[in-house]
Parts: C-alpha cells; sequence; structure tokens
C-alpha cells in the first residue's frame, strides 16, 4: 500500500520553513510526519498529512512548488537488524532507496514506522510483499498515530 | 457563455487600409509629413534648430526621402537634458497629455502628445489590435499599467477606437485578473509576456486552464522576448502570441505590430520612419542586416522625435510579408544594444540566458541575471524561480536540473554561471516587467 507524501520546494533560509507551516496550522491540517532534506541553497519538506490533496491545493494556491509522490511505510522490527532485514529483501533486484525517513508518533509496541521512497514503488512493493514485509496504508496509519 | 476559441480571422478593418499603401504612394506620404514635421521641429525646438545649423541644413535641403541620413540623431539624453519640456514644439495650451518614462534613477523621461497625436496613436493601436485579428465583439483585458506608462493608456484607446470591449484592470491582482478573465469570457490580453506566463501558472493552481477558456490572442510588448518563449505561451494557453513593439520616447506601443503570420512586427511607416543604422559608425544599413533601429516621428507635434536612436537591435525584413501589408517589418527584438553586458570580457545579452533556461527540460521563464565583481574577476549568477512543473522530490534530481542549466547557459554564452534555484515568485517584477539584470558592478 502507497502513502501520498506532499514535496514542497523552499529556499534555505531563515522563515521559509514557516510559511508552508503556518499555512496548514491556520487551516487545520495536521502534520502526521514530515523531514527536510537540504543542500546550500535549497531545500524539499516532505509532509505526510491526512488530507493530501486540501493541503495541495492550499500549498499551490499559496505560490509554493508542490509535487504529490507516493512513499511506502514499512513496519520494522524496533531491534538490531530490524532495518537491515527490509534491505536484505531488496538487495539484488535493482531496487533504490531514494530516501527514508521515520514516523514520528506512537506506534505498535516493538515496532517503529519507516517511510520510504523507492525508485520503483510497485516493483518494491511486490518484493516486500513476497517476503512478507508489512506495508501500512493511509488509513491504517491515520489510526496508529491518533490510537 | 460559449466558452470555445473562435478562430476566424475577421475582414480588413478600414483602418487597416494604411497598411496597404503602394510602396510609391507610401513614399509621397512619409516624404510631405515629414517635410512638414521637420521645418515644425526647426522653428521651434531649440535643440533641433542648433543641431541642423551645426549641419549647415536648413527644412528645405530636404528633397526625397533619401535625405533623411542628412539629419542629425537624437538620443535618450536629449530627453534628459531638456527635462520637462525642452523638446516641446507646441505650447500648453495645445498639449493634453504627458507619459513619462518609470525611471528608477534621476529624472524620468516625459513625453507629451496634443489631441491630434494621441488620435494617430490610437490609430496606430487600432491598426495594430486589427492587423492580428482583435475585432469589435472581443472582449479585451488591458494588463498593462495604467498612468505615466504609456502600455496602459495606449492600448486602451485604440482597443476601444476598434469597437472592441475593453477591461481595464491595469497591472497587478493577479487572482482578479484570473477571476475576470474566465467570468467575463476574455478573448484577449494585453500585458508582458513574462506577466502572462505568470498569469498561466497562476491559472494552473487556482485549478483553471487557460486553453479551455474562449482568450484567443495574447498582444505582448514592453519587454524583449524569444521565439521560445512565444512557444511556451502558445503551449500552455493554446492562444496567439503577438508581439507588439513601442517605445514612449516615439509615441508607446502601436510603432509596429505583428499581423496574424506572426512573422515579426510591421512598422506602421507612414507615422513612424524606420531606419537601420550601424551603432558604432552611426552608418546606414541596408535592409535585411541588422543594427540600431532609429525611428522618425512624421506626424508627432507635441514632441517630435527626429532619427531617435532606440538602442533596440534588429533588421528590416528585404521581403514582403504574405499578408500583402507595404509596411516593411522588424525581425522580433530579443536584445537592445544597452543591455549588453560584458563579463570577463564576453558579450552577453539577457536573452541568451532566456534561451539557454528554455532549452532545459522542465522549462523556467523567470530569471534574474546578477553580476557582481569579487576580488577583481566578474561574477554571473542566474537566480531562476522553481515551478511546479520543474520540481522534482529528491535532491539528486533538482541538483542534475540546477547542472542542466548551467551547462546550456554555458553551451550559449560561453560563460560559467552560478544557477541558484528560488522559490516561485520571488524575483523583483515591477510595472509587470520582468526585471531581467542586476548589476552589481562599481566600474
Amino acid at each position: 500500500m502507497k502513502i501520498k507524501q506532499l514535496s514542497v520546494f523552499l529556499e534555505n533560509k531563515p522563515g521559509s520553513l514557516s510559511a508552508p507551516c503556518r499555512l496548514l496550522a491556520k487551516a487545520g491540517i495536521n502534520i502526521q510526519t514530515c523531514s527536510l532534506a537540504d543542500t546550500r541553497e535549497f531545500g524539499i519538506l516532505r509532509l505526510v498529512v491526512e488530507d493530501t490533496d486540501k493541503a495541495k491545493r492550499l500549498l499551490q494556491r499559496n505560490g509554493f512548488a508542490v509535487k504529490v509522490t507516493e512513499v511506502i511505510a514499512l513496519e520494522v522490527a524496533d531491534q538490531p537488524g530490524g532495518l537491515a532485514a527490509i534491505l536484505d529483501a531488496l538487495e539484488g533486484t535493482g531496487i533504490n532507496v531514494e530516501y527514508a525517513y521515520s514516523l514520528t508518533g506512537r506506534t505498535k509496541s516493538g515496532h517503529a514506522l519507516l517511510l520510504f521512497r523507492f525508485s520503483d514503488p510497485n516493483a518494491a512493493l511486490q518484493v516486500l510483499k513476497e517476503r512478507n514485509i508489512n506495508t501500512v496504508g493511509s488509513e491504517e496509519l491515520t489510526k496508529r498515530l491518533k490510537g | 457563455m460559449n466558452m470555445s476559441k473562435n478562430r476566424e480571422i475577421p475582414p480588413l478593418h478600414p483602418a487597416s487600409t494604411m497598411d496597404f499603401l503602394p510602396p510609391a504612394q507610401l513614399r509621397d506620404v512619409q516624404f510631405t509629413r515629414l517635410k512638414i514635421m521637420v521645418q515644425r521641429a526647426y522653428d521651434r525646438v531649440s535643440l533641433f534648430r542648433e543641431r541642423m545649423n551645426e549641419r549647415k541644413l536648413k527644412p528645405a535641403d530636404l528633397r526625397s526621402m533619401d535625405d533623411i541620413v542628412k539629419l542629425p540623431f537624437t538620443v535618450k539624453t536629449d530627453l534628459r537634458d531638456t527635462y520637462p519640456f525642452g523638446l516641446c514644439a507646441s505650447p500648453m495650451s495645445e498639449i493634453v497629455r504627458f507619459h513619462a518614462s518609470s525611471g528608477t534613477t534621476g529624472k524620468p523621461i516625459v513625453v507629451a502628445y496634443t489631441q491630434e497625436d494621441l488620435d494617430d496613436w490610437t490609430r496606430a493601436v487600432l491598426r495594430s489590435l486589427a492587423a492580428c485579428g482583435v475585432h469589435n465583439g472581443d472582449i479585451v483585458q488591458i494588463a498593462y499599467g495604467y498612468g505615466l506608462f504609456t502600455g496602459g493608456l495606449g492600448l486602451h484607446y485604440g482597443a476601444e477606437a476598434l469597437g472592441a470591449s475593453v477591461i481595464p484592470i491595469s497591472g497587478g491582482n493577479t487572482d482578479r485578473q484570473i477571476m475576470l478573465m474566465k467570468d467575463f469570457g476574455v478573448t484577449v490580453i494585453c500585458c508582458t509576456p513574462s506577466y502572462f506566463l505568470h498569469l498561466i501558472d497562476r491559472a494552473g493552481e487556482m485549478g483553471i486552464n487557460m486553453k479551455e477558456l474562449p482568450l484567443r490572442i495574447g498582444v505582448f510588448g514592453a519587454e524583449p522576448w524569444t521565439e521560445d518563449m512565444r512557444e511556451r505561451i502558445e503551449a500552455g494557453s493554446d492562444i496567439k502570441a503577438y508581439d507588439i513593439y513601442g517605445l514612449s520616447e516615439i509615441v508607446g506601443p502601436g510603432v509596429a505590430m505583428e499581423c496574424v503570420h506572426q512573422a515579426g512586427p510591421h512598422i506602421f511607416e507612414d507615422l513612424f520612419f524606420p531606419e537601420i543604422i550601424d551603432p558604432k559608425t552611426l552608418e546606414p544599413l541596408p535592409d535585411g542586416e541588422e543594427g540600431e533601429l532609429v525611428l522618425t516621428t512624421l506626424c508627432k507635434r507635441a514632441m517630435p522625435m527626429i532619427r531617435y536612436r532606440t538602442r533596440d537591435i534588429t533588421s528590416l525584413e528585404p521581403t514582403r510579408c504574405v499578408c500583402g501589408r507595404t509596411l516593411r517589418r522588424i525581425r522580433r527584438i530579443g536584445r537592445r544594444s544597452d543591455d549588453m553586458l560584458i563579463i570577463r570580457g564576453v558579450n552577453l545579452f539577457p536573452s541568451q540566458i532566456e534561451a539557454a533556461l528554455l532549452k532545459v527540460e522542465g522549462t523556467l521563464p523567470h530569471y534574474q541575471i546578477i553580476v557582481d565583481r569579487q576580488r577583481d574577476l566578474d561574477t554571473l549568477e542566474v537566480q531562476v524561480e522553481v515551478t511546479a512543473d520543474a520540481f522534482s522530490d529528491t535532491v539528486s534530481a533538482m541538483e542534475q536540473m540546477q547542472k542542466r542549466l548551467v551547462h546550456s547557459i554555458e553551451g550559449i554564452t560561453g560563460l560559467r554561471p552560478a544557477v541558484k534555484l528560488v522559490a516561485p515568485r520571488t524575483l523583483q517584477r515591477s510595472e509587470g516587467k520582468a526585471k531581467r539584470v542586476i548589476d552589481k558592478r562599481i566600474m
């Protein structure tokens, strides 16, 4: 199951991160998780929110360059070798991990939730399914973050 | 309201008949008008009289249109030096309007009009609009600034005289521009090409597809633009983009305008006589050769201009346009002789940067060139606004795009720039005109 993620272009300067966050706050859109990739000059803010389309429209209306991308949320055992097991599954498939970050908030005890952006999300899903690695969809994600 | 685009070409407007005068007759009209104008300028404007006297030239010495090359040139600084009314050939009692340049430093350049001047200008704009297919029944949104700038009011009166329905919205307030464009079923937009690209982007963000609106004609000018930009505009909005040319010193917009064939603006030669000169030797060049455009107003009363050096680099097309107009065409102006930057000894025109940016996938039309000097070495930075289309989610893809932009610019200009990606709509725009160059060097 894939999860929609919003990416927002930011300039790397004071104040540029707060502008989109304030907009979302005013509209009552909760950020479920986020990560920030940065270079010396610019940054990419990645967000998972409950209502992706609404957030996208809001940000676009306010002049931000926004893209929706699909990421995959995986349950990873919170113990040594948890992440390695997932990467092992992908070994030799030619599927690249573009980036990954962890979800904030409480999840099922003994497990962490990680978000992955794969070079080929559909192929990745297939491989993960074959190896019985659990993916978490949007609804399930929302439920877990709230519960 | 019918929201589809009407592509019919209207019958010729009566005012357009002047566009088709037989060449010999056009020459007669030009020469008759030139003699009257020069006599008037000689009698009433001391600067013109003194310069002609220096050359031992009297108005009566003009025997044919070819003798125009004997007349002295006028340059922009002449307008500054005689600020505000030194070049006026009419008493204040006959002057009914002023316009002025937006000059950011020092005094503006002032131009004056009698009622007859305004009538001539209105007719030139009417003929401009008619040439690209605008007609009575069109809804024309004028998004050029109204006020001292000639763009807004110039287009306004011409469009009204044509019988079009005018929306005098002026510049700025983009969301309202788009709302009216959609709600009124606007068919013709007049603004700068860079502002229209901004309108396309913004409409997209608002969920409005410009291609589905009745809009079919764009009258774009007031800044140099390229053929690549025309393609991008037309692809993004499904309209026809036409180049209107003009400058306040001569009259404002409507000095020249493209016909439906989009083959370069036709100069309204019965009103504004064009020459091309070599900007270094000041010698006239034959049709077809590139040089600086020089214009002489043949009818202007309040402020005649004799051989005004426009600084625009172009050529006069040696061939007749397929539309049949006898008016010569200028090649679209991509650069001005005073736009040229010399960076590390290399000549650079902003239009080259624009062409380089538009070549790269995920085209980026909004840019600014920043030239500086650090430790005696010129630096070239190009700031580019990231558009939603060009934005991609990974750092590596963005950095690759940055590299492609650097290579493209280096390939075209021979200069290796620093390319900086900036957020949408962060670059300065003034009066809808994109500010393309910031030169911080102290020479």
